[in-house]
């Protein structure tokens, strides 16, 4: 699917849940799982309604039925043509399978479960992601597209810290891990 | 019924993070890279779009679906927790090469090694909550 594609059916998901009265939100949906496994007990921050937020669980529901139809029944080739400059510096940094996967085996392949070190940096990404997100109270759905279109400073200024923050790593943090 | 449509929503989002390749951890490395216009061309044309339809919706008071108005709650004023945040989220973002949407979707598409992903984000934002007094805001 080509970005003036993706792009625009991006934004019609943004409307579509504005339309049924809802914002657009993904990282909230880590929260509530938090208080459905009980964190109310520990921290105040989850005792909440999360029934209101049952909503958007069901909207990960469908992001993972999603998944399955976009990958098993909408697709016979699972390459990702990234850039041939891209793909040089990943095999240079051992990731084989660039250019020719749709994630790299060499972090998510099933082998991995195996691997204690892959299994800390994809622990680590993931810890990040969940701090960061609830700190900056969004992610990509809820600033980068849900927050700038409304034109709002804060998602701005999120948005800012997401390139700060994923450029550190791809130009520093790598060099260090591969 | 309001329950399919979400369903319906989320689905139609499935299928755009894993057809457009937003949850292809190649493509947030290729994008931090500069090395193609895919990734900016997919958030530009969503905001383009985003910021019209929302002029719109305000323009002409256009009401949900049940005729409830349309009220996006803005977030709070400020600047450290965003810009904080946002730097950890976005050492997370590329490092694991997925954000909360896609990560689920990643999931459906069969790679099991991002339950891993998923299980530490949820325990990511455990730890924010235990530790949201002590940080600046």
């Amino acid at each position: 699917m080509p970005w003036y594609i993706g792009g625009p059916m991006i934004a019609l998901i943004l409307f579509l849940l504005l339309m049924a009265g809802k914002t657009f939100g993904m990282s909230s949906n880590l929260r509530t799982l938090c208080t459905l496994c009980g964190a109310g007990n520990a921290s105040g921050f989850f005792r909440f309604d999360w029934k209101a937020q049952r909503w958007n669980l069901v909207v990960v529901i469908g992001a993972i039925i999603g998944g399955y139809i976009g990958s098993h029944l909408l697709s016979n080739n699972e390459v990702v043509a990234i850039h041939t400059d891209t793909i040089t510096k990943l095999q240079h940094m051992g990731f084989e399978s660039a250019g020719s996967s749709y994630l790299p085996r060499e972090l998510f392949g099933n082998t991995v479960f195996i691997d204690f070190t892959t299994i800390l940096l994809l622990g680590l990404g993931g810890l990040l992601v969940g701090f960061g997100a609830r700190y900056a109270g969004g992610c990509t759905s809820g600033h980068a597209i849900s927050g700038l279109s409304n034109l709002q400073r804060p998602s701005l200024i999120a948005v800012i810290g997401f390139f700060i923050g994923g450029l550190l790593m791809i130009h520093l943090i790598f060099l260090l891990l591969f | 019924m309001r329950t399919l449509i979400y369903l319906g929503i989320g689905i139609l989002f499935g299928i755009t993070m894993y057809k457009s390749e937003a949850a292809s951890w190649f493509r947030i490395y290729e994008m931090f890279s500069f090395d193609s216009f895919h990734m900016y061309g997919i958030i530009g044309a969503a905001l383009v779009i985003g910021v019209i339809g929302i002029q719109l919706i305000k323009r002409f008071n256009i009401t949900t679906f049940y005729g409830e108005n349309i009220h996006i709650p803005p977030k709070e004023k400020g600047w450290k927790r965003y810009l904080l945040g946002g730097i950890i989220f976005g050492l997370g973002w590329a490092l694991a090469g997925a954000c909360p949407g896609p990560m689920f979707t990643l999931v459906g598409a069969g790679f099991l090694p991002i339950l891993i992903v998923i299980a530490s984000a949820v325990l990511g934002t455990f730890l924010y909550g235990l530790l949201k007094d002590k940080l600046p805001h």
